[in-house]
């Protein structure tokens, strides 16, 4: 099947089969930083935008993206620019494979909520599973930056 | 994985629903079980451009389109406060923001699934589902229902005076819910849905509560638990009474 979609701000058209997932549509598009970790909706790691929304791109099929809009961590490197370094800062990328979802949803988290509590934080972020770090690195991280955009300070 | 011969954006429900009586097809909702479920769909039919994705509110009720994903309800100001945020609590563990905004309102219901905190919840509400051929019919009902062809239109949900309370235990936030709980009172009626029991939510009613102890002992009587990995049938038990005693306790049942 055919269909059009806007990725990372470019007009694509691709061809897929009625059940291709948007994950293999992604990366086959040379979007590699869209891993495929549990491939059962549950971790986060293929986490991109539709539509200004974030969604687990392992379960959603391709065709579904006909006429959206998707970003992947490709398109958005100047907005994660602002606070991955905070969280490197941290320690928090250890091993690096949860990273680009946990970037995409935190992006996510901070157009909807651009000063988030801890808890809030917690909660967006929810749905994104780290085998390493245990999360307060990220947490950390994602509080200094926020600290430092407030009141210029970490 | 389900595999998928066959992909189509119907136009109609007549054309959704025309498709749906062949057995190989399937209405498709959030796709959450694409890569856990097994088998193969013939005809894949999404209903996404019917204007399905949309909340309405008027004095009566809402109207919520099958295609209203959980976090639309989660974030829908009309709807929770309404429940007193009932509603939020009851979808803001599951997984995580990315999966509920994907998890669809009549996936969840039309799939009556046990573990399902959406049925439980809104069990508890005055709450009826519109199917496409079947008409009206109240989610007390729907519940027990067997699967047919039938599509899920939407959930309306009266606006009823109510007091909710919702509660559930999980092993741990973002997991599958070892036992879920709504407590409600309607019309001078005292409802207690429970789910995951493991099996699909089911509503226990009574016109009295004369605490909030013998309500739970009541109900707990009247639910039937089951085992399987995450508990056992007595833990259940146990749950169904201390989960209905806080919610019970929390509406004001002493």
């Amino acid at each position: 099947m055919e269909i059009k979609m806007k990725l990372n701000g470019k007009n694509i058209t691709a061809f897929v089969d009625a059940d291709t997932v948007l994950l293999d549509l992604l990366r086959e598009k040379g979007c590699l930083s869209v891993k495929r970790g549990c491939d059962t909706s549950n971790c986060g790691l293929c986490t991109v935008l539709m539509d200004g929304k974030p969604i687990l791109s392992c379960s959603f099929l391709a065709v579904r993206a006909d006429g959206h809009e998707i970003y992947t961590l490709e398109g958005l490197q100047q907005e994660a620019a602002d606070f991955v370094g905070f969280i490197a800062d941290q320690g928090a990328d250890q091993c690096g494979f949860c990273n680009p979802g946990m970037v995409m949803n935190t992006i996510a988290l901070l157009r909807e909520n651009p000063d988030p509590t801890d808890d809030e934080i917690r909660a967006f972020l929810a749905g994104n599973l780290c085998r390493c770090s245990g999360y307060d690195g990220q947490l950390r991280g994602i509080r200094s930056y926020l600290n430092f955009r407030k009141e210029g300070r970490v | 994985m389900i595999t998928i011969q066959k992909y189509v954006r119907a136009q109609s429900l007549e054309e959704a629903w025309q498709l749906n009586q062949n057995s190989r097809n399937r209405i498709l909702g959030g796709m959450m079980w694409l890569r856990l479920g097994r088998g193969s769909i013939g005809t894949a039919i999404d209903i996404s451009d019917l204007g399905l994705d949309t909340i309405t509110e008027d004095d009566e009720q809402f109207s919520i389109g099958a295609m209203v994903t959980l976090r639309d309800i989660e974030k829908h100001e009309g709807l929770n406060a309404y429940t007193k945020s009932a509603v939020s609590n009851a979808v803001n563990s599951i997984v995580g923001v990315q999966f509920r905004n994907m998890a669809t309102v009549g996936g969840s219901i039309w799939g009556r699934f046990g573990f399902s905190d959406v049925l439980t919840v809104f069990l508890a509400l005055d709450t009826y589902v519109e199917l496409y051929k079947g008409g009206i019919v109240s989610l007390k009902e729907f519940a027990k229902m067997k699967y047919d062809n039938d599509i899920l239109v939407r959930l309306i949900v009266k606006k009823t005076p109510v007091k909710i309370v919702y509660t559930a235990m999980r092993n741990q936030r973002t997991d599958f819910p070892v036992l879920t709980c709504a407590v409600s009172l309607i019309n001078g009626e005292y409802r207690a849905a429970v789910g995951a029991r493991p099996s699909r939510a089911i509503l226990i009613c009574s016109n009295e509560m004369e605490n909030a102890g013998a309500f739970a002992e009541y109900v707990a009587k009247n639910v039937p638990t089951g085992d399987n990995l995450r508990a056992s049938a007595a833990y259940r038990t146990r749950l169904v009474k201390v989960l209905t005693e806080r919610a019970a306790a929390e509406l004001g049942g002493m």
